[in-house]
């Protein structure tokens, strides 16, 4: 199947090879750091994680929310997400692999990575996580390849793939949770110390991640012969889930706000003030935030009216709207303003570098080619049965 | 001879099976007999649970500190890196109303919220570096004290994360050129390792109290909690001392005995 994507129009090769150049200096930037350190980084002692490990929290919920897919498909018959559901896989196969890799860059040895199955550590969610986004990348490949392949024969899917498809579901759940519960589970770190920390990831995955999938989706109708959603309203069933998965997750942030302001403990409120006005005069994420906020109201109020839905033009807005949204809260908020203030209660802001742009772009470009390599294999299978 | 392709593959691969596995049965057995001409050594210090009280009265001049520190950062090997972004430390100064973030009041004078005490590494009882580590790089000895491998950590820096008090410190470059004396005694570390403080492990074997408690001049009391007997547990259970942020369950081991005399 993998030579579909050795073939391809002019457009597809000078688009692959603009990704190649990205990575290149993303590489280029990763050396700079491997032989440098960290230091190179806007990481401190006190923010000790930052851009690439919010990164790869903001991906593994991409990764889960395949599921989203797969689940009314397979589960509920739900007929109208057939043409999409390998689409959903196939996306989520590049973003467990960037995620992981957004953990490999962040690592200060990363030749050392063996360590972690050379000394298993149940104790440490670490280890569990290592063990769920490998498992659910090997299911993804799996069952992603094994469907397509059958189709691309004319053949029926081989019986032994269902019970891997129905374990997929649950295992989808499962990494973000325990992505979820490398915060969690930490004791002082007050912005993380929250039991519906799960519960908001997946919430805030199942916005993001299908919004990605749409706009993917209405990419693939334009530039290729293919249509994930030939007037079945698969897309406008989709956008449905994203409008309730953010009001779900905008809903569960101001229980975080209620339950830190009400209560009124200075550690619950500190980062939370941190965050949306800034402390002791440092103000570096507020306008972000504040920038997440509107985004993603606007963005909610622009899904939950029909009009503005189904119109083709600001569906596509909206949808941005929501990622970027997340995306600051997650891939940004999160995970920095968890350090801030230190445990010493004093401030120390995280500036990020240049180099860790360079690197996380490097990763990102990656993720696309994945994406559309995959992507390119899809439409060449189906192009070729519509025919 | 029909021995196909496929056939004499799997065969291969049944032999190379075998044959690894047959190393790791000799080498397991050989790693068993090695292991029992390492077991602790018997001199040395040894205790139940190592603690140590920090008797604020003793620190009086910024000297007092200063000493303490010097003594422990040249023994092992700290880099003065200079900034604090990269900065590397295993004990140092920290006002009190930074040490001592939830026993605050908006009356104390400057005098009190400034005055400087000694923080290091608490060598908690329920330690969460030790349950965050995903290699058991950090590791926690049956004398409670934690310790840890640099040359197993990956420099994942979860437990940096998972550590309430800051005592952890990664090195974010190479620290060896920034080493004003090196100690060829204990090691120096490699770039993108987690390091912090280790009850001087190294000095206990040898018997040899830690470093920063001999050079404390008595402001630094080390010893064995779980002895009735030692001048430790004599403190912490007759006299009023603190532990920092013991709400969290984590039952730090360094307790700071406050009422030994006035603080300001």
């Amino acid at each position: 199947m993998f030579e579909r994507a050795l073939t391809g129009s002019r457009r597809y090769w000078t688009w692959i090879f603009l990704l190649l150049a990205v990575i290149a200096v993303g590489f280029y930037s990763y050396l700079k750091q491997y032989s440098y350190g960290l230091g190179l980084t806007g990481m401190s002692r006190d923010v000790s994680w930052g851009l690439y490990i919010a990164q790869f929290t903001f991906l593994v919920g991409v990764a889960a929310s395949a599921v989203m897919l797969v689940l009314p498909y397979y589960l509920h018959d739900f007929k109208k997400f057939g043409k999409m559901v390998i689409l959903g896989e196939f996306l989520a196969i590049p973003s467990v692999i960037m995620s992981m890799l957004f953990i490999i860059v962040d690592m200060g040895q990363p030749l050392r990575v063996f360590n972690v199955i050379l000394y298993p550590s149940p104790h440490s969610m670490m280890f569990w996580d290592m063990l769920v986004l490998f498992g659910y990348l090997v299911l993804n490949i799996i069952i992603g390849w094994t469907t397509l392949g059958a189709e691309s024969k004319g053949s029926p899917t081989p019986a032994w793939v269902k019970p891997i498809i129905y374990l997929s579901i649950p295992w989808a759940v499962s990494i973000h949770t325990v992505t979820a519960f490398l915060y969690a589970g930490l004791p002082g770190r007050h912005l993380w110390l929250s039991a519906i920390m799960a519960a908001r990831f997946l919430a805030s995955a199942f916005a993001a991640g299908p919004s990605i999938l749409i706009l993917l989706c209405l990419l693939v109708r334009r530039v290729s012969k293919f249509d994930p959603d030939p007037g079945v309203g698969a897309i406008q069933s989709l956008v449905k889930i994203v409008t309730y998965a953010m009001i779900a997750n905008v809903f569960f942030y101001m229980l975080e706000l209620f339950t830190a302001f009400y209560s009124n403990i200075p550690e619950a409120k500190a980062p939370l003030k941190y965050l949306f006005a800034g402390l002791d005069g440092h103000t570096r994420l507020v306008p972000f935030m504040w920038t997440a906020t509107i985004l993603a109201f606007v963005g909610i109020g622009l899904l939950l009216f029909p009009s503005t839905r189904k119109n083709d033009k600001i569906l596509p807005l909206a949808l941005v709207a929501i990622i970027i949204a997340n995306w600051i809260d997650k891939g940004m908020g999160l995970v920095i303003g968890g350090f801030i203030p230190n445990p010493f209660d004093r401030v120390t802001e995280y500036v990020i570098t240049n180099i860790e742009i360079a690197v996380t772009l490097g990763v990102y470009a990656i993720g696309m080619l994945f994406i559309t390599i995959l992507y390119k294999v899809a439409i060449s299978v189906r192009e070729q049965k519509d025919r | 001879m029909s021995l196909n392709r496929r056939r004499f593959l799997r065969k291969a691969g049944m032999v190379t099976a075998l044959g690894l596995g047959g190393t790791f049965v000799i080498t397991g057995l050989r790693g068993k007999v090695e292991a029992s001409e390492y077991e602790t050594p018997q001199q040395g210090l040894v205790a139940k649970r190592w603690a140590m009280v920090v008797d604020m009265s003793k620190f009086k001049t910024k000297e007092d500190y200063n000493r303490v520190i010097e003594a422990c950062h040249s023994v092992h090997n700290v880099p003065g890196l200079g900034n604090p972004k990269d900065e590397i430390k295993w004990i140092w100064n920290e006002d009190y109303e930074h040490a001592f973030t939830s026993q605050n009041n908006r009356y104390m004078k400057e005098s009190v919220k400034n005055h400087p005490f000694i923080v290091l590494c608490n060598h908690c009882e329920n330690p969460p570096c030790v349950r965050a580590c995903p290699t058991e790089a950090t590791f926690q000895r049956p004398d409670g004290i934690v310790d840890m491998d640099f040359h197993r950590c990956i420099g994942c820096r979860f437990c940096m994360a998972a550590c309430p008090y800051g005592a952890r410190s990664f090195n974010f470059r190479d620290p060896r050129p920034f080493i004003k004396e090196i100690n060829p005694d204990f090691p120096t570390r490699t770039l993108g390792v987690v390091e912090k403080c280790n009850f001087c492990v190294e000095r206990l074997e040898k018997g040899l109290m830690p470093a920063c408690v001999e050079k404390s001049k008595g402001g630094l009391i080390f010893g064995d909690l779980d002895d009735p007997r030692s001048e430790v547990r004599k403190i912490v259970s007759s006299q009023y001392t603190i532990r920092r942020k013991p709400e969290l369950g984590t039952q730090p081991s360094v307790y700071y005995l406050v009422g030994g005399g006035d603080l300001v």
